[in-house]
């Protein structure tokens, strides 16, 4: 039995050998830098005043080429503000509906309904924007490699065309049109940068700084990918607890139950 | 209790009596959970058929939930797995439940196999337990890589392009093979349905396999770490309370594992390019599997032809149903076997190495590294098992059971 | 099974044993429980559902006389602006006459308890067997009673919905519902 631990121990050196090789394998690509974040860890929950302020950058900034259709506007009721609130916000949206004649119009918002897309479809999203259509952001943070860090890094990781090097415009053969940005595979994004010092005006009087905002809408989108998170985690630690309370009766009846032959 | 071997039970209870007189399930019960001769030297490796018990049951009731809530269609699929963890109450748990529970099904059954195998477990009179075990084994597999498809996100779409493409190697017929497995000429709509509908049967053949797996089982009983089988008395203890309680135990202290990843890192096993929805014009840069598979798919691709990885992939499990006759060593267990024992762990490792070897793009070292790796593990099976059999001298073994017990305890 | 409750073979001290295997036991059986919970509960209405649960119309449009049908959790919901003559008539029927007893002016009260005879809203489902109604659009039979007329078995509304003929039990339902405004009513 010990001989086989120990076998087990040179497996487990073998796998993480492995792994380490895995991430060298992988370093080509500028990693986006790791920061701390209110969600992370066992406990961590979402900053619901970043957040809040992460929909402003949304709804004034992102909305206008991003879709966010997973979620409905009720949804933000659960970022601690009330209907009337909510109903505030939205009280100039209008989405596409039918009448009862079957015939398209558009009437305001109500707080079941899902976030208004900026446009009726992809092929009209790509059509809009020089043939790439922009993601839906209900779950980018969870779709890409990175996370949230990913996100904000790559709202502040542009470049602009003269403060490049020589090297990098030839290496990526970046034109002086070209968005460049650091993290984003390839380098050259259609993206133009989204953001910029003082793109919106806070009602809190938080300063709009790049910074602030791009960690704000991050904060937002981290939400919005995951609007149960915290639910889970609380769920997690009272199971957790309770097996661990059931595995140590547990073992103290195998215990008994073999005291005499052993 | 041991002393009540053979008699049949009598039951105080006049309803459970009367029922067991015309139906005998509580003698059944009786007889193959309670009195039960077992060997009394498990170590707590033998906990993991119970566990994979416990996880076949705990994916076929979150996944008939999940069921209820779910849409197999193409525009719709994506939507509503995350309607369900959104919208659904606790939808998002049953579904973490789900996804994850794949992987630690795998993990319990990976353990149960290599236990096998370097116990013995698969030697005569057990051959037959092993082959179901094998067929059980397999129709996870292709369960599992339905399942995957199902939320039809990009490597759902590309994962089982690659896959089923895999069937357009067979000459001649191949691409035949392939369009009847689509319902078309790509992976679409009919595609998702059939791999739903099939989802949602194959669970209760695995059932009904797993249900002749213990049947045979009981026919000569567990093997044990020593491999040498139960002379007396002396070397039993009865299934309960002496294993009910050992493999409760080893369950909770799993489900614990298993809830911190349920509950903390719900998507860590799982690629991120997956909550993107499926487009059948952009390929994702590196597709990969689910990690459970990622062995066969580097043995798949370290054979440099298309037919040749084909076989090779399938030739990996293949071996499998003839292990038994492979082993020509009279010995069950590794523990009396100097050489093999580390034939037998060298394996464990190399299958490790397959697995890290398809997770990354074939290119640099890991291409001769992963070919380096499914050398081994043919030679393992077709050369090394067969003629370390012929050539090994074991270890001296002890008499029985109960003097192995004694052994270590005095030692 | 009924050999269990002899003691299995083990030593040491059998009121410990026993505490021990109670306390496991109870916890299993709290830890099943448990489990048990979210496997119901996920058969529950989601959260998009219930967002639907109340929905607000605008019944500006509907002219006197005219009724309109909306959907209201899955059921049309009849709205009918009545006119005058609807509702004198409804007023006037003795509660003698009614199988279902109600007077006219309970079945036009929202929940702030504001009386809008004008206003008649009601879930448009027949309390017989659960057939839609005839007579809430134009052309429509409207029955003997001028209110609403199911196809299925005959039974026969009047002008406030109240059963007057026919096998149905009781008057059509009406929906909890509240107008926000003149023109905007907040059913549900």
């Amino acid at each position: 039995m010990r001989r086989l631990i120990v076998s087990g121990a040179i497996a487990l050196a073998a796998l993480v050998t492995g792994a380490g090789a895995v991430a060298i394998a992988a370093g080509t690509e500028a990693h986006p830098p790791k920061r701390s974040w209110h969600f992370q860890g066992p406990f961590g929950t979402y900053d619901r005043a970043a957040a809040q302020r992460g929909y402003q950058v949304y709804a004034e900034v992102c909305a206008a080429c991003h879709s966010l259709s997973l979620l409905a506007y009720r949804n933000l009721m659960e970022l601690g503000l009330t209907d009337n609130q909510v109903k505030g916000l939205i009280k100039d949206i209008v989405v596409p509906d039918l009448n009862d004649d079957g015939q398209p119009i558009e009437r305001p918002a109500r707080l079941s309904d899902s976030f208004r897309k900026p446009f009726p479809n992809v092929a009209a999203a790509a059509a809009a924007n020089n043939g790439k259509a922009p993601p839906d952001l209900s779950v980018i943070v969870k779709a890409r490699e990175g996370g949230a860090d990913y996100i904000y890094a790559l709202l502040t990781g542009y470049v602009p065309f003269d403060k490049l090097s020589p090297e990098q415009v030839k290496e990526f053969s970046v034109k002086k049109d070209d968005n460049f940005n650091t993290y984003f595979p390839g380098h050259k994004i259609a993206m133009t940068p989204p953001l910029a010092d003082d793109k919106v005006t806070y009602a809190d009087g938080t300063k709009a700084t790049l910074g602030q905002e791009a960690s704000d809408v991050t904060e937002f989108l981290a939400w919005a990918s995951e609007p149960w998170m915290e639910d889970r985690k609380r769920t997690g630690v009272r199971v957790i607890l309770f097996l661990l309370a059931l595995a140590g009766l547990m073992y103290a009846v195998k215990r008994q139950v073999w005291s005499n032959k052993h | 209790m041991a002393s009540s071997h053979g008699t049949p039970p009598v039951f105080n209870n006049k309803v459970i009596a009367w029922i067991d007189h015309r139906l005998p399930i509580f003698s059944y019960i009786e007889k193959e959970y309670h009195t039960f001769p077992t060997p009394r030297n498990f170590n707590y490796f033998w906990n993991f058929g119970a566990i994979a018990t416990v996880m076949l049951v705990l994916m076929i009731a979150t996944g008939v939930v999940l069921a209820t809530n779910y849409t197999p269609h193409v525009l719709m699929a994506f939507d509503s797995v995350e309607r369900i963890d959104r919208d659904v109450p606790q939808g998002w748990l049953i579904r973490d439940l789900h996804m994850n529970g794949a992987s630690f099904f795998f993990i319990a059954v990976y353990v149960h196999i290599f236990r096998g195998m370097y116990y013995g477990s698969y030697k005569a009179p057990r051959e037959l337990l092993w082959i179901l075990g094998v067929v059980i084994f397999l129709l996870m597999m292709a369960t599992a890589f339905m399942g995957y498809v199902l939320p039809w996100g990009q490597m759902s779409f590309w994962g089982a392009t690659v896959i089923t493409s895999l069937f357009s190697a067979i000459p001649v017929v191949g691409d035949s093979i392939v369009t009847w497995l689509w319902g078309g000429f790509s992976i679409g709509n009919p595609t998702l349905n059939r791999f739903y509908a099939l989802h949602y049967l194959l669970p209760f053949i695995i059932v009904a396999v797993v249900a002749l797996h213990v049947v045979a089982l009981h026919v000569h009983g567990s093997n044990n770490p020593t491999g040498i089988d139960p002379k007396g008395p002396q070397d039993t203890v009865p299934f309960h309370p002496y294993y009910t309680m050992k493999d409760g135990f080893g369950v909770v202290v799993f489900l614990i594992v298993y809830s911190l990843v349920v509950f903390f890192g719900p998507d860590m096993l799982g690629d991120a390019a997956n909550y993107i929805p499926a487009d059948p014009l952009v390929t994702p840069t590196h597709i990969v599997p689910e990690w459970y598979f990622l062995p066969f798919y580097a043995i798949l691709r370290a054979v440099p032809d298309k037919l040749g990885g084909v076989i090779a992939m399938f030739g990996a499990i293949a071996v499998l149903f003839v292990l038994p006759w492979l082993d020509t060593s009279r010995v069950r267990s590794s523990t009396f076997r100097p050489i093999y024992k580390w034939c037998m762990l060298l394996l464990v490792v190399d299958v490790v190495v397959l697995g890290f070897c398809g997770a990354n793009p074939p290119a640099g070292f890991w291409i001769p590294l992963s070919q380096a790796a499914t050398l081994y593990y043919f030679v393992h099976f077709l050369i090394l098992l067969p003629v370390l059999g012929k050539i090994e001298r074991p270890l001296p073994m002890p008499p029985s059971i109960a003097d192995a017990v004694l052994k270590k305890k005095a030692g | 099974m009924a050999s269990s409750s002899v003691p299995a073979d083990g030593h040491g001290d059998p009121t410990r044993r026993d505490f021990l295997m109670v306390a496991t036991g109870a916890l299993g059986a709290v830890g099943a429980a448990a489990v048990a919970w979210p496997f119901i509960n996920n058969l529950n209405p989601a959260a998009d559902t219930l967002a639907l649960a109340s929905i607000e119309v605008n019944v500006t449009p509907i002219e006197v006389g005219q009724a309109i049908t909306v959907k209201w959790r899955g059921k049309p919901v009849f709205i009918r602006h009545r006119t005058e003559k609807d509702i004198k008539e409804a007023e006037a029927v003795p509660m003698s006459e009614l199988p279902d007893p109600q007077t006219d002016n309970s079945r036009v009260t929202d929940t702030a308890k504001k009386v809008r005879p004008e206003w008649l809203i009601m879930i448009g489902v027949c309390t017989h067997l659960g057939c839609v109604p005839l007579g809430n659009l134009p052309g429509q039979d409207k029955g003997p009673y001028g209110g609403w007329y199911c196809p299925c078995h005959g039974s026969a509304y009047d002008t406030s919905g109240r059963i007057r003929k026919g096998p149905a039990p009781l008057n059509l339902a009406i929906p909890q519902y509240l107008f926000l405004s003149d023109s905007l009513v907040r059913i549900g």
